[in-house]
């Protein structure tokens, strides 16, 4: 069964959102969506263009007060 | 109170030292035992391989027998723990005992996991273990030249090592005289040369100085040994003469079997280190999956953070500091100079240009961390 999983990464700069995401995506099932919390406002475009090139689905991209939070559903 | 330390790495040691130190009194009255277990009699310097890996050290030189580095007042046993059952404050040992506790620490560390990728184990070197580290000095010994390609599993402990391995190829091969005969190239797995957007802004003009080329959003897949290929996730495949890998890590086997984190990595409060919905145990070092750096030095401000809290639950009853986030990591820029990176939840590092004198404090802390691990430093 999927799951939804958050990962939280606000205020953050080592290892990073993008890094916090890519290593629970390795742990993470085929149609799972794992939500990134993060302050970085350059996440907003990092997550997506790794997510493009990497062939995973952008779920959702929201912004709630500082944190942004990015929804990225595991396709393969 | 019995309090109960697993794990005798920088982490454990540091933590345990500091708290003997604080409760020298109520540990001789015997208001307090202090007890560490260890799955090894002996303690690595780890950020030593790096040098192993490049003829600077010998392995010998990384290792101290752990019971000496251990105030008097420190019970010590060399037995991994095989079980740990919260709900009724014990941990389980290999050797078929049990230790109870009223306060528990787990400092158990992580591990390399290259043999989760395919072909990794046997297409490239590493410098994260002691026969890894010497393995990959035989081999730059033996290279002539060609093609030498550096990646970067996801998570990986000392993050700062990707650089700095660089940065040592450049200037070995330089030493040699074969640096024209080499082409060096970095592959990364976010979209800039480092996690930390400071140290990438530094080292981007670096690389570009020495003529060391970058792939970034490159994440290992697969090895080919047989063809020399490294494959990425995001569909790249790269040729290469020599591979160097830094490994993805997990924390240890306990943990996931005891399923008390994903990957080997206890959830943990980012301010007072203690695992989520238990106020009884405390996690730091590589073992929390807080959002900080794997690295020595993490484990070194938390642990100095846990034994001041917990000695002060013992004196008055409540902890009384915040863990924010604090690390200095060494980063060397070659054989010759450094800089650092100091930095919190809240503040990034601004990073200084490398300089020798640096490199000398970095040369000097490989033996002063002996002092540091006692908590002395």
């Amino acid at each position: 069964m999927s799951e939804v999983k958050v990962v939280d990464a606000r205020n953050t700069f080592c290892p990073g959102p993008l890094m916090e995401l890519i290593s629970n995506m390795k742990h993470a099932k085929v149609g799972d969506v794992i939500e990134l919390l993060s302050t970085d406002s350059g996440t907003a475009n990092d997550v997506p263009e790794w997510v493009r090139k990497v062939g995973h689905e952008m779920v959702g991209t929201e912004q709630v007060g500082d944190t942004w939070h990015l929804k990225v559903r595991k396709a393969k | 109170m019995r309090i109960l330390v697993v794990g005798g790495g920088t982490a454990g040691t540091i933590l345990a030292n500091n708290l003997a130190r604080r409760l020298a009194a109520e540990t001789r009255s015997g208001k307090v035992k202090l007890t560490m277990l260890s799955a090894s009699d002996r303690h690595m310097y780890q950020p030593g391989l790096l040098y192993v890996a490049f003829g600077q050290m010998t392995p010998d030189q990384l290792y101290r027998d752990q019971a000496g580095l251990l105030e008097p007042n420190i019970e010590f046993h060399v037995d991994p723990v095989r079980q740990f059952v919260l709900d009724r404050k014990q941990v389980k040992t290999e050797s078929g005992k049990t230790y109870e506790y009223d306060l528990l620490v787990i400092a158990t560390g992580s591990r390399i996991v290259p043999e989760e990728t395919p072909g990794l184990v046997e297409g490239a070197e590493t410098f994260y273990t002691e026969a890894g580290a010497v393995r990959m000095f035989r081999r730059l010994r033996e290279f002539q030249g060609g093609r030498v390609a550096v990646a970067v599993g996801v998570p990986h402990k000392c993050p700062i090592a990707p650089v700095e391995v660089m940065f040592s190829l450049h200037d070995y091969f330089k030493s040699r005289g074969i640096r024209d005969k080499v082409s060096l190239k970095y592959y990364y797995p976010i979209n800039r040369i480092h996690t930390i957007e400071n140290v990438a802004k530094w080292a981007k003009p670096e690389f570009d100085r020495l003529g060391i080329e970058y792939e970034t959003l490159f994440n290992i897949r697969e090895v080919d040994p047989v063809n020399r290929i490294l494959k990425s996730e995001e569909g790249i495949d790269v040729e290469y003469d020599l591979l160097i890998v830094i490994p993805a890590h997990r924390g240890m086997e306990v943990i996931e079997r005891d399923k008390l984190g994903d990957g080997g990595w206890i959830p943990t409060d980012r301010n007072k280190l203690t695992m989520n919905g238990r106020d009884d145990v405390y996690v730091l070092g590589d073992t929390a999956n807080l959002p900080v750096s794997k690295t020595g030095s993490a484990a070194h401000f938390q642990a100095e953070v846990i034994a001041e809290n917990i000695a002060s639950i013992v004196k008055i009853g409540a902890p009384v500091r915040d863990y924010d986030g604090k690390i200095y990591c060494f980063i060397e820029a070659g054989h010759d100079r450094a800089t650092y990176a100091m930095f919190n939840y809240m503040n990034p590092p601004d990073l200084k240009p490398p300089n020798k004198p640096m490199h000398w404090f970095k040369v000097a802390y490989n033996q002063m961390y002996w002092t540091s691990v006692r908590g002395l430093l």
